[in-house]
């Protein structure tokens, strides 16, 4: 795009490091075994989002936002993070909180409508996902900025979609990054879709990177389905704000596989043909091509992948399930640090109810 | 003991947090080289730097979405809205996440800032300026509302605020920043959030007001007064939590209550305040409660004004027809 200076501000094409072949088209960020290592989060997290689609039509969760399709924009972002970065996301964004940290079964648990899956372990610096849309991008800016005055080194990055870059707190929050030059990494997956509205419709502009410039930071366009190209685009962002050089926008271009949610039916808004499109240009397979092309992958490896992987994810869904539902107390009791003599009086309504139905919490 | 109006009393209680912990920041538009459009953060600036007192973007989503991302990360800022009518661009934050977060991770993180807001009629003022929304975050899960109506009280409670590890909606009556002085202490204070006070103590029927309402219900205890009659005047202070006890006990002892609050009267504080008194009180009563409020109107502009608020006048005649119920 011509920027106002005459000089062209954000490359309409996006990078690519890998080619949907596997063939490498640039330098390859990352060696064989980091690669392996990230593959195997990547079928991982395939195989969670396929139990978690599978776990909403037995009934055993509630909705489930799948995010086939996101892998490599996920995984190749969060691995650029430092184990104690700040991470600020989606419902959509599973793969990169479990990256990053978040077990597993806590997810699970907070689709199962338990609370307490919002509270990843000490240490994981992630917030439970966020289910507004866009208003989180401040909570990113907030936690840089914090980090900042209290000396420490610490960034935050802040995932979402397509369909955030329209409400006004993406506006908000850009800005205050932009003014005060904070360390924040802004990580849009553009999955093409909000629900069913195209991007088309969320921006006039011609990409969302090119937004960048009008907050006065870099924006990079990559191929989302590129798990090096995210890496490298998002490693080079993290360095920036870590550095003291301010935020950057990266828009990943990838493509929502599934439905929105599995309340969902895409075929209304979207073709066959477009969604097969896209799956060949799957990230997952992607990176399989290139790890078979280097002699680092197998079927014995894929198979011993998947079940250790499966295994792990079973375990998550068995522990997540056995968590016995809170007592009215301790439901009522999180709202502040201490209950209100209204709160506590509440909950002892709410347990006399309970016993005069005969019911168990 | 120095003699402060409640603009005073908040920058010192501003300067005296800020002095005692390097997390305590304040944002907002205006706050730094202008001292905030009340002048409540006046001097801090040029005292505590760039870091502490920043000048923000006029954004107030922006102002509280990023103090909520300070506050989870270590700090405790004190954010400035500078008029009510101007708190809503900053709504879905407050009630979507400052309210929430503890909630949502089970007290893993938590959102300790004060969003300061002036509010309320009586200065003349263009529209948006002369709001009292206060019930629209009295009804969010998750949020302290404290409204002090004198200095001292806002000296405290804004020390207790800052401290408090809750998200803390601080309202300040405007048309009380500079009316009222009084003795306060330079040393730091804390006042309780969660106390009502009996700001005057009578027999005959209970006056409930807050904030700016307070010169209007002791002004009108002061007329009855005269005609022989005894009214006893409760501060509420903070609205959540809310101090029942102190309110019922007056209303136990005088039988008959009024409420005065300046915002619309439907759906307003004082039909709470009425439901509680009804619940707890019942057969202490002599008359029904009685409600002196704003109509339920936008607040008229400069010249319609005084039709809106509630007056002394209309406060005495709002005690005499409990008196007579």
């Amino acid at each position: 795009m011509e920027g106002l200076t005459g000089r062209t501000a954000v490359a309409q094409e996006p990078q690519q490091v890998l080619t949907p072949d596997g063939e490498l088209v640039g330098e390859p960020p990352l060696d064989l075994d980091d690669t392996r290592r990230l593959y195997r989060a990547m079928v991982a997290a395939r195989l969670y989002d396929r139990k978690g689609s599978a776990l909403q039509r037995q009934g055993r969760l509630a909705t489930y936002p799948p995010f086939e399709g996101q892998e490599a924009a996920q995984v190749g972002s969060a691995v650029a993070l430092r184990a104690d970065d700040w991470m600020v996301a989606t419902y959509r964004d599973a793969a990169a909180m479990w990256f990053h940290g978040y077990p597993w079964e806590l997810l699970l648990l907070q689709r199962m409508g338990d609370e307490r899956g919002g509270a990843p372990p000490e240490g994981v610096n992630v917030l439970p996902p966020s289910i507004t849309v866009g208003a989180h991008l401040l909570h990113a800016v907030g936690l840089a900025w914090a980090e900042r005055l209290q000396g420490r080194d610490r960034i935050a990055i802040a995932y979402f979609g397509d369909g955030a870059t329209s409400e006004g707190d993406f506006h908000e929050a850009l800005n205050f990054a932009g003014v005060y030059r904070l360390p924040v990494v802004f990580l849009c997956e553009n999955n093409q879709y909000a629900i069913s509205t195209p991007r088309e419709r969320q921006t006039a502009a011609p990409s969302i990177a090119v937004r960048a410039e009008g907050y006065g930071f870099p924006g990079v366009l990559v191929d989302g389905n590129d798990l090096f190209a995210v890496y490298r685009a998002t490693a080079e962002a993290v360095a920036r704000a870590r550095s003291g050089g301010g935020p950057t926008l990266v828009e990943a271009l990838t493509y929502r596989i599934g439905p929105h949610t599995t309340a969902d039916d895409p075929r209304r808004y979207r073709s066959e043909a477009e969604v097969e499109e896209w799956r060949r240009r799957d990230p997952v397979e992607r990176v399989r091509r290139y790890l078979e092309r280097a002699e680092a992958w197998d079927p014995g490896w894929q198979a011993q992948v998947e079940a250790e992987e499966g295994a792990a994810i079973e375990a998550a869904v068995e522990r997540a399930e056995a968590v016995p539902p809170m007592e009215p107390e301790e439901l009522l009791g999180a709202m502040f640090a201490s209950p209100t003599p209204q709160l506590l009086e509440q909950a002892r309504e709410l347990r006399a109810a309970l016993e005069e139905a005969g019911e168990r919490p | 003991m120095a003699v402060l109006n409640m603009v005073q009393a908040l920058n010192q209680a501003l300067a005296q947090a800020m002095e005692a912990d390097p997390r305590v920041m304040v944002l907002g538009e205006d706050v730094g080289r202008a001292g905030g459009v009340f002048r409540v953060t006046d001097g801090l600036l040029e005292r505590f730097g760039e870091d502490r007192v920043v000048d923000t973007p006029v954004a107030e989503s922006g102002i509280v979405g990023a103090a909520f991302g300070l506050a989870v990360g270590g700090m405790r800022p004190v954010a400035e809205i500078q008029f009510m009518g101007f708190s809503y661009p900053a709504f879905d934050q407050v009630v979507s996440h400052v309210s929430r977060i503890r909630n949502r991770s089970r007290h893993r993180f938590t959102a300790p800032l004060v969003i300061r807001i002036p509010y309320g009629a009586g200065i003349g003022a263009a529209e948006h300026h002369s709001e009292s929304s206060e019930v629209i975050y009295a009804h969010t899960p998750g949020l302290k509302v404290v409204v002090p109506s004198r200095p001292y009280d806002a000296k405290g409670l804004l020390l207790s605020a800052i401290a408090d590890p809750d998200p803390v909606v601080f309202l300040e009556p405007i048309r009380s920043y500079r009316a009222v002085r009084e003795e306060v202490p330079e040393e730091p204070y804390r006042v309780p959030i969660g106390r009502a006070r009996v700001a005057r103590e009578g027999t005959d029927a209970t006056l409930v007001a807050w904030g700016a309402m307070m010169r209007e219900a002791l002004g009108a205890a002061e007329a009855l007064q005269a005609e022989g009659v005894s009214v006893e005047v409760v501060d509420l202070r903070s609205l959540v939590p809310l101090d029942v006890e102190t309110v019922v006990a007056s209303v136990r002892k005088t039988g008959r209550a009024v409420v005065v609050h300046e915002a619309p009267r439907t759906a307003g504080f004082a039909g709470e305040l009425v439901a509680i008194i009804q619940e707890r009180a019942l057969y202490a009563l002599e008359a029904p409660v009685v409600r002196v409020t704003g109509w339920d109107t936008v607040v008229p502009l400069k010249r319609g004004e005084h039709h809106y608020l509630p007056s002394v006048g209309r406060v005495v005649a709002g005690v005499r027809r409990a008196l007579a119920g």
